[in-house]
């Protein structure tokens, strides 16, 4: 699912599709993409546009891209998920998940959960009289350009 | 970031940087014609629009939309089985799906479902059989899972009505009905609670309130300003009273509104719209919309542009700050929730046979069980009561204010529409003299509706009443009858000892009576008066002006 966000998200306008056929037409969700011929290379032209497009990808995500060897992934990653075009889907109900068939279970209002404060704190790494204790607001990222990890600490 | 410095510990999560993806794609103006009072934003009757004034410049037309949420009320959240409760220790009705441990899912309550249900169907909407949750990210502390569970391609319920009522120039008397149409109605989780510590740079998450049930309503931008948007929201909130699907009472956070606000010319399209929050009370929502609309019109007179940006009410100043917004639209990827199939509901017609009952929501049921709402009651008192529209508008306005108006009526002679300025008049005023409530009134229905009856046998005069009723509201426990004789407020029954005061005056006051005989009948108050002073306000005015007429024509 995750994957598939991504490249939708990347694709608008920028990597052509790779693939036999471009079946423009079966894709449902990146409406506003424009019809790119089927080319050769795509990496100059990802290399080219996509800094701002990687910055605000690590913005939303909070994902370190942090060097081409990552980038590359990334657009193999795109590839990959672009098979998935060669499937002709016309007149087919996207489905949204192996479940959609299934019964929506219905909870009776009752509480049964709860009043385990210490347990919960115990895996924050700050606490302070009972609240968790996190960095004021969001941290703004710094530029890819200036080749600093924003990612501290052990991840 | 400094951003979040400027906000307030209001701790409503999550907003950071909500510039929603709506642009003006809002229906058609339809603005209607109406007249307003006289406040900072004027709008004339040909349809809402805000002359500039002195230079005939073309008017502003101010465009408002609300987005509402409603903290629906339910012993337990939404998706998990921790208590809902105002102010609590901190953390402790959390459960692990709450604190978005691995492993945890989502399970729906089924009181949550039946109260936006409930909602929709109260304000005219079409109810979507199969309504799908979605996932919306974004990062910020009070939001473990780094996303919401929400509504957004296909809410619970769409296209509804709300209508409201307005009063013209400030007078009661005149009362318009006007309708805002309700875009949507969704389900979604509440985010925990912030409180800022700027002192030492870091933020205190409570997650208490993380993943209480909201109903996100939307509606479209058919109003035009403060007061109506105050109006509007008034209702509503009456109206989640009635239901009981909310207690919607904002100073606890459980009604929260966002106003959209922008400003164009007629005929132009819709000009940029600035998103406020932050408003803490009906009063500052018309205060904050006002100011708004104001600002826009001022900043684009100077010929300057309005950002589309989120600002923040500030209640001292009484005025709009932005919040600053760095990180530019957010996109929210949305995807569709995988945990959850979707909502099916049911109605009398497509009910399933075979169903473990406790499983199914049926909305006709649902519909058969609906109270009477707000517009209703408001009906049946003035059928009920012979009383005023603008009457039955304020009975409803207070919590109980009804209900003690009928306990008094139900225990008095006194007609209805007598009885009525008594309570609008005297009681409510004592009330909010003291700011008290209904609840809290050291009158009773009772001791009122003795005091009427004392009034209605004419055993004293509507001047003795209100300062028996003074008396009462010291609360003393003294019944009015008591408070009558103690202070010796009972009319004269005497009728010699009256007439002889009458003639007493009569023939103190000679110009007067030349007066009254030459035609002048209002001079004929004077000497009412005048026997009043005498017998200390205990007689019966009508009876005075019969006497005193009696004998100036003899």
């Amino acid at each position: 699912m995750r994957v598939l966000s991504l490249g939708r998200w990347l694709r608008a306008g920028l990597v052509p599709p790779r693939g036999p056929a471009s079946r423009h037409s079966g894709d449902r969700h990146s409406g506003h993409r424009p019809q790119a011929p089927p080319q050769g290379p795509a990496q100059v032209l990802l290399q080219k546009v996509s800094v701002e497009v990687l910055e605000h990808l690590e913005q939303l995500a909070l994902v370190d891209f942090r060097d081409s060897e990552g980038v590359e992934r990334l657009q193999k990653a795109i590839q990959f998920a672009d098979q998935l075009h060669e499937v002709n889907t016309d007149g087919v109900e996207p489905m949204d998940s192996v479940l959609e068939d299934r019964c929506l279970y219905l909870r009776e209002d009752d509480v049964t959960e709860g009043n385990c404060t210490k347990e919960l704190l115990e895996n924050a790494r700050e606490t302070v009289e009972e609240y968790f204790v996190a960095p004021p607001g969001n941290i703004p990222l710094v530029k890819l350009e200036e080749q600093k990890t924003y990612l501290q600490g052990s991840k | 970031m400094a951003a979040m410095a400027t906000m307030v510990a209001a701790g409503c999560g999550g907003v950071w940087c909500r510039a929603r993806q709506r642009c003006a794609r809002w229906p058609g103006p339809g603005s209607r014609p109406f007249l307003r009072a006289q406040r900072a934003v004027v709008c004339n009757a040909r349809g809402g629009a805000v002359s500039a004034g002195k230079s005939g410049l073309a008017p502003w037309i101010p465009v408002v939309g609300l987005e509402i949420h409603a903290q629906i009320s339910s012993n337990s959240k939404l998706f998990s089985g921790s208590r809902v409760q105002f102010a609590a220790p901190p953390n402790s009705l959390v459960s692990f799906f709450d604190a978005s441990l691995p492993g945890t899912l989502p399970v729906l309550n089924r009181r949550c479902v039946e109260a936006a249900v409930m909602t929709a169907l109260a304000l005219n909407c079409r109810i979507n059989k199969k309504s799908l949750f979605d996932r919306k990210h974004y990062f910020y502390a009070d939001l473990p899972a780094g996303y919401q569970i929400t509504q957004q391609r296909v809410p619970i319920a769409v296209n509804g009505s709300l209508s409201y009522s307005l009063c013209i120039d400030n007078k009661m008397s005149q009362m318009v009905t006007k309708t805002v149409r309700i875009k949507q109605i969704q389900l979604e989780q509440d985010s925990g609670k912030s409180l800022h510590d700027d002192t030492r740079s870091q933020t205190f998450v409570d997650l208490n309130r993380a993943g209480v049930g909201l109903m996100e309503l939307v509606m479209e931008p058919d109003m035009c300003c403060g007061e109506e948007a105050a109006a509007a929201v008034r209702e509503l909130q009456l109206i989640l009273q009635t239901l009981g699907s909310s207690q919607a009472v904002m100073a606890e956070g459980q009604l929260r509104v966002d106003a959209n606000v922008s400003v164009h010319h007629p005929g132009e399209p819709y000009g940029v719209r600035t998103e406020v929050k932050n408003i803490n009370s009906i009063r500052f929502l018309a205060k904050a919309v006002d100011y708004e609309i104001q600002r826009q019109i001022q900043e684009l007179g100077n010929g300057g542009t309005i950002l589309n940006e989120t600002r923040a009410f500030d209640s001292k100043l009484g005025c709009t700050v932005p919040m600053r917004d760095k990180e530019g639209k957010q996109d929210y990827r949305f995807m569709p929730e995988p945990n959850l199939p979707p909502l099916i509901l049911y109605d009398a017609k497509s009910l399933p046979a075979n169903m473990n009952h406790q499983q199914v929501i049926n909305i006709d049921w649902i519909h058969e069980r609906l109270p009477d709402l707000p517009s209703v009651k408001r009906e049946k008192l003035v059928e009920q009561y012979g009383i005023l529209p603008e009457h039955s508008f304020t009975l409803l306005s207070e919590d109980g204010l009804a209900e003690f108006f009928e306990s008094v009526v139900k225990q008095t002679q006194m007609k209805p529409k007598k009885v009525i300025g008594w309570i609008l008049n005297d009681l409510l005023s004592y009330l909010k003299q003291h700011s008290l409530t209904v609840k809290e009134s050291p009158v009773s229905s009772f001791l009122l509706a003795d005091l009427l009856n004392l009034l209605e046998k004419k055993e004293i005069s509507s001047t003795a009443a209100k300062r028996v009723l003074a008396e009462l509201w010291k609360g003393e426990g003294k019944t009015p009858l008591e408070t009558v004789k103690e202070h010796k407020l009972e009319l004269l029954q005497d009728q010699k000892e009256l007439e002889q005061i009458c003639q007493a005056v009569i023939d103190g006051q000679e110009n007067e009576v030349m007066a009254i005989k030459a035609g002048n009948r209002k001079v004929l108050n004077k000497l009412i008066g005048l026997v009043q002073k005498k017998t200390q306000g205990r007689s019966n005015p009508v009876l005075v002006k019969q006497l005193l007429e009696k004998k100036l024509s003899e």
